[in-house]
């Protein structure tokens, strides 16, 4: 099992860079988060609240300015295949087929052409993409570029999956089902996920737990144990989950915290 | 009434309305190719009346015919073809010069800050310049063979290309490069495998942009110092007044020109059909 950690992590632009503006700027404030690889943590806050910062910083795109991430004890000092990142739009190479993006982890390992395109095609299928495997990039619909961008970062053989809105752009049937999908690949491969996502339904569907930002700075807020992931792994659908009393009461309940933080914010 | 069926009468109404059939336009194509029958036509009824002195305007028929002998027996010692490949062989020699120079320092501008400290005046400096302003440096300093052609040429080619690299290094989408990193990527790999990749569209197109520049320069290095080519054989021709010769060389610069031109376009497509589809 392994465990991703941030402790004390504050993050602060300086005066004078594009982030920062005039004066310097505390995005994240004493942040402290344990994943651990049997987890799904989702991560929920208004825009600015430092969601995608709090990303970027377990990817070692940036560094704290106070505190430390570690993977099982070891700090993260940089972008690293044990934390693979899924971005929002997609990122695939379209110079690249949907089968050599997804062997491209293998490819930066140095393993052969032949066997890196052999050891994509179980992937392609993992995903329900085993023939669509020379398709171009942008053959393919939103829905299965996300796939193989989700296949992509499993061919990376993470501990962690860093998923940053890997739904966002999608619409509203295909993210239901992709959804599922998500929740099924990601308990298949064995690794921890942080899910950066704006909408507090999808944080509750997916999320083993939900964690809130609240803005300027960001601070975690709000965490709560969801658990509806693990009824949809034992074949509950998306659509029964959603009708449920319960979580109906717990999205009514997680959106009037996330609405008070804002009152508070305004008064 | 239903609602079906009041929409159905809606739609009958506009198409009552509906003009009858629209006049199809007359494709770009038609009228290209009518312009420049009106030209060869009125070129051709000026010579006939002999409006414009036959040492200043041949007719059509004797650059045909200038066209033919220069096929057949060639002028000052060469055939066209070998005018033709003598000019070619410098455009692709300098072609090739300026992509090995140009790619790499390309690359540097568009990656490091000291390779852009470095290389960004002399770029500045070199672009503006007129290609046949520094012939005659070059001429004193490699002499008057081939390879103070090469070397203008090389020179008209080489900023299109590196500006276009260093252009295209910079338009890396960020995602693109953080999506290699924490795949596991090296920094040396992102540049191979990232960064190099998405600025090809880019450098062809600079490739292309310099193929037209060097065809220009070339010409008019010819002019001053050669003894083959077809902008040498221009020069001759002229000096002679043999006005046929001259027209038939404008035309085959021209024709080439545009064959060039239309071969990149096809590299292009052929080398990053993706290009068209992102962005």
């Amino acid at each position: 099992m392994s465990i991703l950690t941030f402790r004390n992590v504050s993050l602060t632009y300086p005066a004078g860079t594009s982030k920062g503006g005039a004066s310097e700027k505390r995005v994240l404030d004493g942040i402290n988060l344990q994943v651990a690889s049997d987890e799904l943590v989702a991560i929920i806050g208004r825009s600015g609240s430092g969601k995608t910062s709090l990303l970027n910083l377990a990817a070692g795109f940036l560094a704290p300015t106070a505190g430390a991430i570690t993977v099982d004890g070891a700090p993260v000092t940089g972008p690293g295949a044990d934390r693979a990142v899924v971005f929002q739009d997609d990122a695939l190479y379209p110079w690249l087929d949907a089968r050599d993006n997804i062997a491209f982890p293998l490819k930066l390992r140095g393993v052969p052409l032949p066997e890196r395109r052999a050891g994509a095609q179980p992937l392609l299928s993992r995903v329900g993409l085993a023939d669509a495997g020379d398709r171009r990039i942008w053959e393919l619909s939103g829905g299965m570029r996300q796939r193989v961008g989700i296949a992509r970062a499993l061919a990376a053989e993470p501990r962690f999956l860093l998923l940053d809105e890997p739904l966002g752009a999608l619409d509203a049937l295909t993210r239901t089902r992709m959804q599922a999908f998500l929740l099924r690949i990601k308990a298949e491969s064995g690794a921890g996920a942080v899910l950066i996502t704006h909408s507090i339904e999808e944080a509750l569907l997916l999320g083993t737990r939900v964690v809130e930002l609240s803005p300027d700075p960001g601070r975690l807020t709000a965490e709560i144990e969801a658990g509806f992931n693990a009824e949809i792994l034992n074949g509950a659908s998306v659509a029964d989950v959603k009708a449920s009393p319960i979580f109906k009461r717990m999205h009514a309940g997680l959106t009037g915290l996330i609405h008070a933080g804002e009152e508070e914010l305004a008064a | 009434m239903t609602l079906l069926s009041e929409l159905n009468a809606l739609a009958g109404k506009t198409s009552d309305t509906a003009p009858a059939r629209p006049v199809r336009p007359l494709p770009v194509a038609v009228i290209s190719t009518l312009t420049i029958g009106v030209i060869i036509g009125l070129w051709a009824l000026a010579s006939a009346y002999a409006l414009v002195s036959p040492v200043f305007l041949p007719s059509p028929r004797q650059v045909v015919l200038a066209l033919y002998n220069l096929v057949v027996k060639g002028f000052v010692d060469s055939t066209l073809a070998e005018h033709v490949g003598a000019s070619l062989y410098r455009i692709f020699g300098a072609l090739i010069a300026s992509i090995l120079i140009g790619i790499p320092a390309g690359l540097a501008i568009g990656t490091s800050r000291i390779g852009r400290g470095i290389l960004d005046p002399i770029v500045e400096f070199l672009r503006p310049l007129p290609p046949l302003a520094y012939l005659p440096l070059v001429i004193i300093w490699v002499g008057i063979g081939e390879a103070s052609k090469i070397t203008v040429i090389a020179l008209s080619m080489l900023p299109s290309i590196i500006l276009s690299t260093s252009a295209g290094v910079r338009a890396v989408s960020k995602d693109h490069v953080n999506a290699a990193r924490s795949l596991g990527a090296s920094k040396a790999q992102v540049l191979r495998e990232v960064v190099l990749p998405s600025a090809v569209p880019s450098i062809l197109t600079g490739i292309r942009i310099a193929l037209g520049a060097g065809w220009t320069t070339l010409v008019a290095a010819e002019l001053v110092a050669a003894t083959s080519g077809i902008g040498f054989m221009i020069q001759s021709a002229a000096q002679f007044l043999v006005t046929d010769i001259v027209i038939a060389g404008i035309i085959v610069i021209a024709l080439i020109a545009i064959l060039l031109e239309y071969v990149a376009r096809l590299i292009e497509r052929r080398l990053v059909p993706w290009a068209r589809h992102i962005g």
